[in-house]
This record gives C-alpha cells, structure tokens and sequence, in this order.
C-alpha cells in the first residue's frame, strides 16, 4: 500500500477530476475489507448518505482502523483516511491535519459538512476512539 | 400551452452557470425556485408595508394585515376553499401536519380507535400519527402501496374500518410520482365515518386542488414547493372541524381576553397562529400562487405531462435503468435505480456534470425499503423544466455508466 506521500504525488499528476476519481476507486478496490459480520448498526457511521462502517482495533497503544461503504466513491475516500490514520497512536491521530492533507490531494469538497458524505463523521469518529 | 423558454426568464436563478457551464435543476420535488415576482413582493413588503400584521392600528400595521389577509383569500381561492377562515398559515406542510395529529389527535382519539396511512407515506405524514397513538392508545394502521406503485385498493378496503377515525394520505407520492386517487379514498372514508387528511405537498406543485370537490376534511401544502418562500405552508380545515378543536400553541393575537386567571381564544384562524405570522412570506406564497395560476394548472400539467413521456421515452436508450414507480398515473417524479450503481456515486458524477437530482430516502424511508431499496436517485420536474435538463440528465448517466464500468 501506498503511502500518503507517496499519494499526494500520485495526485499531482491529474488534469482532470474524471481521472482523480477513478483513482480514488481503484483505492477503493484494495481496501483492506472488514467482515460481513461488522456490517451492522452498531458499527455505522451517522450522518452518510450510503452506508458506512468503521471498527477500531487497539494494539498496544496503536490503533488500526477498517471500514467500509456501499458506494465506491466514499469507499475510495475511506481508503484514503484510514490510509492517513491507521498504525498511529492516540498522540499521532491527534496532531494530524486531515483537511490540510486531502487539500493537497485536492479532495478537498470531500470533508466539507455539506457533502453528507459521511467523511467528516467518520474523521470524527476516528478521532473520538482515540481520545481526541 | 405556455412557452417554457420565456417563462424560465422569470427565474434569476435559472440563467445562473455553474463553472461556467448551464445546469439542469431536477430537484423540484424537494423545493421549486422562485419567479421574479415572488422575490419583488418579498423585497416591496420590507421596503414599503412593513410591520407586524394584526397588531397596531396605523398606517403600515392596516396595510400589512391587509395584504396578509388577501394573501389568504389568495390561498383560499387557490384551493377553492369556501371561506378564508378554513386557511391557516403555518411554518410548512410538516407544522399542518402535526398540528392535525397533536390537536385533532388528542381530541379524538382513543385505546380501540385505528389511524389508517398508506406505505407511501413521507415521514411528515407518518412519524406524527405513529406518535400520537402511541400517546393515545390508537392502532396505527398501514395500508399498502402495489409493485407499480398504486395504491392497493384492496387493502385500503380491509384495513378501513368503523375504528378507523382518521386517514392520512399523500394526493402524490414524493418517491413514485404516483397520482393517488384522492377523491375515491375520501368517499369510501366518509362513508365509515372517518376524517381525512390529504398531503398535497406534492400535488399542489403540478395540479389544480379543489377542496370543496375533493370534501377533504384537511389538507396540508407548503409554499416553497408552489414557487414561494420558504417558512410558510398552509393547513386547510372544515371550519366546524377547526371551530372544534383547541388550540395548537399559545401566545399573541389567538386569544381574545387575557386574565392572570384564564384566557379564553380567538376564533378561527387566528386561533391557530400563535405569535408573530409570517406575514412578508405570506404575501410572497400568494404572489407564487398567483404566478401559477397566470400560466394555467392546466397548462402546467400538460407540460410536465410532456416531460414524463419524454422522459421516459428517453430513459429506454439507457439499458440497465429502472424506474421505480410506473403507475399509469404519473406525475413529473422519477426515482430510479441504475446498474445497481449507488445513488450516491451517481449523483456525484451527476453533479460533475451539472445536473442536480436529490439522492437517499427522500424522507420516505418505509415506501423506498417496500420498493427494495435503501436509497434512490430522484429527478424532479417544475413548471420551468425543459427536455434539455432532461437531455442533460441522460448525457451524464451515460457518463456515470462509463465512469463506474
């Protein structure tokens, strides 16, 4: 897997949203997947117009996170946050910038509160689990 | 038959462009844009009239409650009700709504009685009946919604009942775009006895109401889908039934004497529009209903009647596409399902290229799960919408396709 430097290159060669886009899906494609069994209400993220799931689990002060969504797009951008955040203790989660880094990816329409698409409580959510 | 590109000249917002690109607005259903001449009464009113209506005895306090007053009978005659006492001025269709449910409801129901509502109802017209018979000890009864999206007239019959007090139902569905047959359900519910309560928050946007043929005992429609303001809707009642019933809240202007000891209340409406009105919006709704009228509901009808022919002649070029609720009664709403593709991740492209369509459970969620699904994409027409937005909408769907392939 990529990581988010690496990423933040990647993206600087797109012209258009068209191919960003498909990149974010093809990111989606190699999320790593969480189990049917953790597809329930009580490990979904509020406030997403698809369905989103998020399950922490917690190793020695580090957190590592999966997810998942119905639809492509969001399960893309879900691969990109959990890129951002996982294998990272509570201090690391806590410092992280996230608008700052999906601004230099360009994906920044992404996080805003009238997208309803779920990122920004999910960031939230993520950020909840470790203390912040 | 009126010319939609001249008319669309009476929208601002319309010749708007989105990076520098025209757009497709099919997103009526949710809320219609405004004609210049709703947004003029708006800015006349606090520039000219205003004050507070019902509330001094000058000069400007007279003619705002004037014009609020004839905004009603604009209403009135709109709905062709028989007095302008029977108009109350709400915030939206959803405060009518729960007006009915908490003062008629508390009134008259009671453990044994039933509530009757379609599977198709909007959750304005659902969560207010489910709750107050869980507070009165009513049944909450559901009748159900056909594969096509009709009504099913079959257990409409079985599920209505001397029990049944009231029944609640949508004139047209938000989801299916279904006409239902309003004037049928009225009859057969008054011959058990029971009131009825029509939602015409869609209907109202497309079709001439008539409340005195129709012999609903309320009904409910919100300005802001009529080509008005929002924070305004409108509840109609029988007056006996509204002379019946106590009021919904309290403050200014509803009561008529007031002692540290009691108060007794206006009659209607006033009644029933505790506190400051929304007077300026009130005047901005009829200037709405005025415009719609000025171009013919007939007319209207006959448009958007075009448009779904239209539309779905042109949806048939796109394989996989699914249009959920084809009832040979159909009004300009189309929710579809394409390719399995999330509505979601269409509308994200969708909006990419410009068009604008609502996606999620449209505030419906019981009749969108009945139709099999958790979410659906939804274009909505109005009055303005020409067969380019419709041209549009199907060029990025073919985007969409080749995008998600």
């Amino acid at each position: 897997m990529t990581n988010i430097d690496e990423l933040i290159e990647n993206f600087e060669y797109f012209d258009s949203w068209e191919e960003k886009y498909q990149y974010v899906i093809d990111l989606g494609h190699q999320l790593e997947p969480l189990e049917d069994e953790y597809k329930t209400d009580e490990w979904k993220v509020q406030g997403c117009q698809s369905q989103v799931w998020l399950v922490p689990q917690i190793n020695n002060g580090i957190y590592h996170f999966k997810g998942d969504s119905d639809a492509i797009l969001v399960k893309g951008i879900i691969s990109i946050v959990l890129m951002i955040y996982n294998d990272k203790n509570a201090e690391q989660i806590k410092s992280i910038d996230v608008a700052k880094i999906f601004a230099k990816l360009g994906l920044e329409e992404n996080l805003t509160p009238s997208r309803r698409n779920g990122m920004l409580s999910m960031v939230k959510k993520i950020r909840q689990y470790a203390g912040a | 038959m009126y010319d939609v590109y001249e008319i669309r000249k009476d929208f601002p917002l319309l010749a708007q462009k989105f990076n520098h690109k025209p757009f497709a607005y099919l997103d009526t259903s949710a809320s219609a844009q405004k004609p210049q001449i709703v947004l003029d009464a708006l800015v006349k009113t606090y520039t000219q009239n205003y004050a507070n209506p019902h509330r001094g005895a000058y000069y400007l306090a007279d003619m705002m409650t004037e014009e609020y007053e004839k905004a009603r009978e604009t209403v009135r005659q709109f709905i062709n009700a028989k007095s302008a006492e029977e108009i109350v001025f709400t915030r939206n269709a959803t405060e009518s709504i729960n007006l009915v449910a908490s003062v008629w409801g508390t009134q008259n129901l009671h453990t044994g009685d039933e509530v009757l509502i379609s599977q198709a109802e909007h959750h304005a017209n659902l969560v207010p009946w489910q709750q107050i018979c869980q507070k009165t000890g009513a049944k909450f009864v559901i009748f159900k919604v056909t594969d096509t999206g009709d009504f099913d007239m079959a257990d409409f019959a079985d599920k209505l009942s001397s029990r049944t007090k009231i029944v609640a139902i949508s004139a047209m569905s938000n989801v299916l775009g279904t006409l239902f047959p309003v004037n049928e359900i009225i009859r057969i519910a008054h011959k058990q006895g029971a009131k009825v309560l029509v939602d015409a928050c869609q209907f109202a946007v497309h079709h001439q109401i008539d409340v005195q043929n129709a012999d609903c005992d309320f009904l409910a429609f919100s300005a802001h889908k009529t080509y008005g303001p929002t924070g305004i809707g409108v509840l109609y009642g029988k007056a006996e039934i509204l002379r019946s019933m106590p009021p919904y809240q309290y403050g200014g202007d509803m009561v008529d004497t007031v002692t540290f000891e009691q108060t007794t209340f206006a009659d209607i409406p006033a009644r029933f529009e505790a506190g400051t009105p929304a007077g300026v919006q009130a005047i901005g709704m009829a200037q709405g209903l005025k415009y719609m009228q000025k171009l013919g509901l007939d007319n209207i009808v006959a448009h958007e009647q075009n448009l779904v022919e239209y539309t779905f002649a042109r949806f048939k070029e796109l394989q996989g596409l699914k249009v959920i609720g084809t009832s040979a009664h159909k009004g300009g709403v189309f929710c579809f399902d394409f390719k399995g593709i999330h509505p979601q991740d269409l509308s994200f492209v969708l909006n990419k290229e410009n068009v604008f369509i609502r996606t999620g459970h449209h505030c419906a969620q019981p009749i969108v799960n009945r139709m099999g699904y958790t979410s659906l994409a939804r274009a909505s027409f109005g009055l303005y919408t020409t067969k380019e937005d419709i041209d549009m909408l199907i060029d990025a769907l073919k985007k969409a396709e080749k995008f998600f392939a």
